[in-house]
């Protein structure tokens, strides 16, 4: 494998009016979006197609054509000599990646249509191999641990301190860090969520410098960070911070479509090895509306994304101010920074403690969309998370903000027996891989305590696992399934559909 | 040359009136209002091309919002009209001497304007001294008020614009909030003939039967409206419309109108089979919950 650590300081010899010169260079190569110039081209040219996609333009399936659009179905294409191929790019696709990175300051932008799944996954398969460590947090996404489960390496838990009110886990501290590395020498990479669902940054900068000064890379899961490439005031991006490589879901804060998204790489990084890797499991018919819709966004984020996320911003303040005055709710925000744990927070994220009214976030989740027909991101046990972006409306706003008004209202009771959420710290009895392909028995979770489980369990969203294979189940654990799942949280993981059994080892 | 200005009542009726000028076009952070001189019905403004109301017939929705209350619930002292930035139904309540203040909440200062350059006889009911006008989000507006208002008029018209956030259960909730322990709430409850009116007619009914122990319905005859015919909601913390009217009380104010009188009001809760269903079955919905 091949990775290089040479982190080159940008020698401040640069005149002033060279770096203004470059800036408006810059922004005038930002005006492009050379995927979706180059299908409008081919449309243009109303090609015969005797290719696939079958549909053929729309022309074989009316139906979806009427649901869609003819402008959508149009370019519903096969990759080819004019488009490109996200497998191998070496023009339109090459060039659209080509200035992502720029906008992203990232050395290498590849654009993905997997998710930031695969990008998450596509970091970790680049970083370790099998028996390989990786420092992480446990509050990290399913995606992280599958590329466990896939790749064979092993993690090593950093454990993100626990608020005890709000029962969310935090960030690492950086003598946390500290110590994982020096127990684990050998590990290779570190796993940074910047930040995390609810918003909160662990010191990536200083993880970056201790990480790199032992030879270890730093991999930024960034699915809830895009808007930190572009926003002013808000927590530093992982590029910037020096991180090796960075996961970043444009399709959340940066407006492209669903399961669109990019993987950034720093200096020093073999991007040719990663494209190897992201080719492993990538599709070889990657979409092209997936593609240009991340071209357009990209382009809409390095012309307007400052100004955009400053209204962000400005709205997602608004309203925890006018949470915070309904009384029994708790919208926090910068008043949680300590220097530590919650090194830096992301004031975009609207996070919610509900549990002050007697109810569960996920209570909270419900009402909202069965009686006021509003739909949040999530709710948990304590919590529920609202998110904000560049399509809000100030009336939208103020309709959430007097829906969770008139639940306090409405809804409020007394909040004894309710559980918080707590960190559970995993015992890893064997790796990921191992437990996932082990001989395997099914009991009942109540029962379950002692054994070390084969599968996942968690609630989605935010899929983060409460239980990952290969760790002990113990009886704090059992218990907060059971919770939250009479609680009403969406359970995923197991085989059993209903949540009630698990997958233990033999 | 001939213009003509259309207003689409579903995707296959709509309601065309030929225009002689057009007055004003603009754009305000809410919406995009049109004032236009048309042959039959006057002046009219539409907001994001749905015609608000016109000179000739503005009278009917006007009187119905305020008179009808106010017949029920005399000593009504203080009013919240919300959306109410033409000024036509605060012109109504200071008409009555015991009405000490009038709040009016309208997000869109723009409209405000257009309205008291256009329509100056309406927007004179800004004027009067008992009259405040503040430039808010009726939501917001209502967040932290408690029993504060004898009467609360929802003059926005249009669930699916900007003003959605006026049709909603939480909007319902705070208005309730609002009102004082005898207060009345009035709202538009649209236009039940045609079927996507409908589904929003049960939908409203069920809000307000659901925040508020007596809610009714009662019907006008509005020839700008979908199908002319336009429905309101009255929903109350206690007085009934009809039980609690003071026919007698209301006359000797000797209060001029055109379209309200106390005979009509009665006649105005006296429901088409067809939305007395309607109403039924959004009731029913509740009760079997």
């Amino acid at each position: 494998m091949v990775f290089y650590f040479f982190k080159n300081k940008k020698a401040g010899i640069h005149q002033r009016n060279t770096m203004l010169e470059e800036e408006a260079m810059d922004k005038v190569q930002q005006k492009r979006a050379p995927i979706y110039e180059a299908l409008q081209e081919f449309r243009k040219k109303r090609v015969v197609p005797f290719d696939v996609p079958g549909h053929k333009r729309g022309r074989g399936n009316p139906e979806l054509v009427e649901l869609l659009g003819e402008k959508c179905v149009g370019i519903d294409v096969n990759s080819m000599k004019p488009l490109d191929n996200l497998c191998h790019p070496v023009s339109v696709i090459r060039e659209a990646e080509r200035l992502t990175a720029d906008a992203f300051h990232a050395e290498n932008a590849f654009l993905m249509v997997g998710g930031t799944t695969s990008a998450v996954q596509s970091m970790i398969l680049s970083a370790c191999k099998r028996g390989d460590k990786i420092i992480m947090p446990r509050n990290v996404h399913k995606s992280a641990i599958n590329a466990l489960v896939l790749c064979g390496a092993v993690p090593v838990y950093v454990n993100p301190e626990t608020d005890a009110t709000l029962g969310i886990s935090l960030g690492m501290k950086i003598d946390e860090v500290k110590k994982a590395i020096e127990e684990n020498p050998d590990a290779v990479a570190i796993l940074v969520n910047n930040p995390t669902y609810y918003g909160i940054c662990s010191d990536i900068r200083s993880i970056v410098k201790l990480a790199h000064a032992h030879k270890m890379m730093v991999l930024a899961d960034e699915a809830h960070g895009t808007h930190l490439y572009f926003g002013k005031n808000l927590p530093v991006d992982a590029m910037t911070a020096g991180a090796d490589m960075a996961a970043v879901s444009m399709h959340k804060s940066g407006g492209s479509l669903t399961q669109s998204s990019i993987l950034l790489t720093n200096k020093g990084v073999n991007a040719d090895y990663v494209r190897q890797i992201i080719n492993l499991t990538q599709t070889t018919s990657a979409s092209y509306l997936l593609l240009s819709s991340l071209d357009i966004s990209r382009r809409n984020l390095a012309l307007r994304g400052e100004e955009s996320f400053e209204k962000v911003s400005k709205m997602a303040e608004y309203m925890r101010g006018e949470v915070n005055k309904i009384g029994g709710y708790y919208a926090y925000g910068r008043d949680l920074i300590n220097g530590g744990s919650i090194y830096d927070f992301d004031v975009t994220k609207m996070s919610i403690y509900t549990l002050g009214l007697g109810l569960a976030g996920i209570e909270v989740y419900d009402l909202l969309r069965d009686e006021y027909d509003i739909q949040i991101e999530f709710g948990d046990i304590c919590n529920i998370l609202a998110y904000i972006s560049i399509g809000d409306r100030a009336q939208d706003v103020e309709r959430l903000v007097g829906a969770l008004a008139d639940i306090a209202r409405h809804y409020k009771k007394d909040k004894t027996g309710m559980l918080s959420g707590e960190y559970i710290n995993p015992k890893v009895i064997c790796s990921p891989q191992d437990a996932f392909y082990a001989r395997k028995k099914s009991v009942d979770i109540e029962s379950s305590v002692g054994m070390i489980s084969g599968e996942f369990v968690m609630c989605y969203p935010p899929g983060i696992p409460i239980l990952a294979p290969g760790e002990q189940i113990t009886k704090e654990i059992a218990e907060y399934i059971v919770y939250a799942r009479e609680k009403g949280c969406s359970m995923q993981g197991t085989e059993d559909p209903e949540v009630k059994r698990l997958k233990v080892l033999e | 040359m001939e213009m003509w200005f259309s207003e689409y009542h579903t995707d296959n009726v709509k309601l065309d009136l030929r225009v002689e000028k057009q007055l004003f076009s603009g754009e305000s952070d809410c919406q995009r209002i049109d004032v236009c001189e048309s042959v039959e019905f006057g002046k009219f403004i539409a907001l994001d091309g749905e015609i608000l109301f016109s000179e000739k017939d503005e009278f009917i929705y006007n009187e119905m919002v305020s008179h009808v209350p106010m017949a029920v619930h005399p000593s009504a002292k203080k009013v919240l009209i919300i959306g109410g930035g033409d000024g036509g139904v605060a012109a109504e309540f200071i008409k009555y001497p015991g009405i000490k203040q009038i709040d009016v909440v309208e997000p869109d200062e723009m409209l405000v304007e257009v309205c008291a350059e256009h329509f100056p006889e309406f927007s004179k009911g800004l004027d009067d001294p008992r009259v405040n006008i503040f430039y808010q989000d009726g939501l917001r507006f209502l967040r932290d008020k408690e029993e504060e208002y004898d009467l609360i008029i929802n003059d926005a018209t249009d669930p699916f614009g900007h003003t959605e956030g006026l049709f909603t259960k939480e909007f319902y909730g705070s208005c309730y909030s609002a009102l004082k322990s005898d207060g009345v709430m009035v709202y538009q409850h649209g236009s039940p003939f045609h079927e996507e009116d409908r589904i929003e007619c049960v939908k409203m009914h069920k809000k307000a039967y659901q925040a508020f122990p007596i809610s009714r319905v009662y019907q006008a005859h509005i020839p700008t409206s979908p199908s002319g015919y336009w429905l309101f909601g009255f929903a109350s913390k206690k007085y009934h419309p009809l039980e609690n009217m003071d026919a007698d009380g209301w006359n000797r104010l000797g209060i001029d109108t055109r379209y309200y009188t106390t005979n009509l009001h009665k006649g105005a809760f006296m429901l088409p089979k067809y939305v007395e269903d309607m109403l039924e079955e959004a009731e029913d919905e509740i009760e079997h919950k």
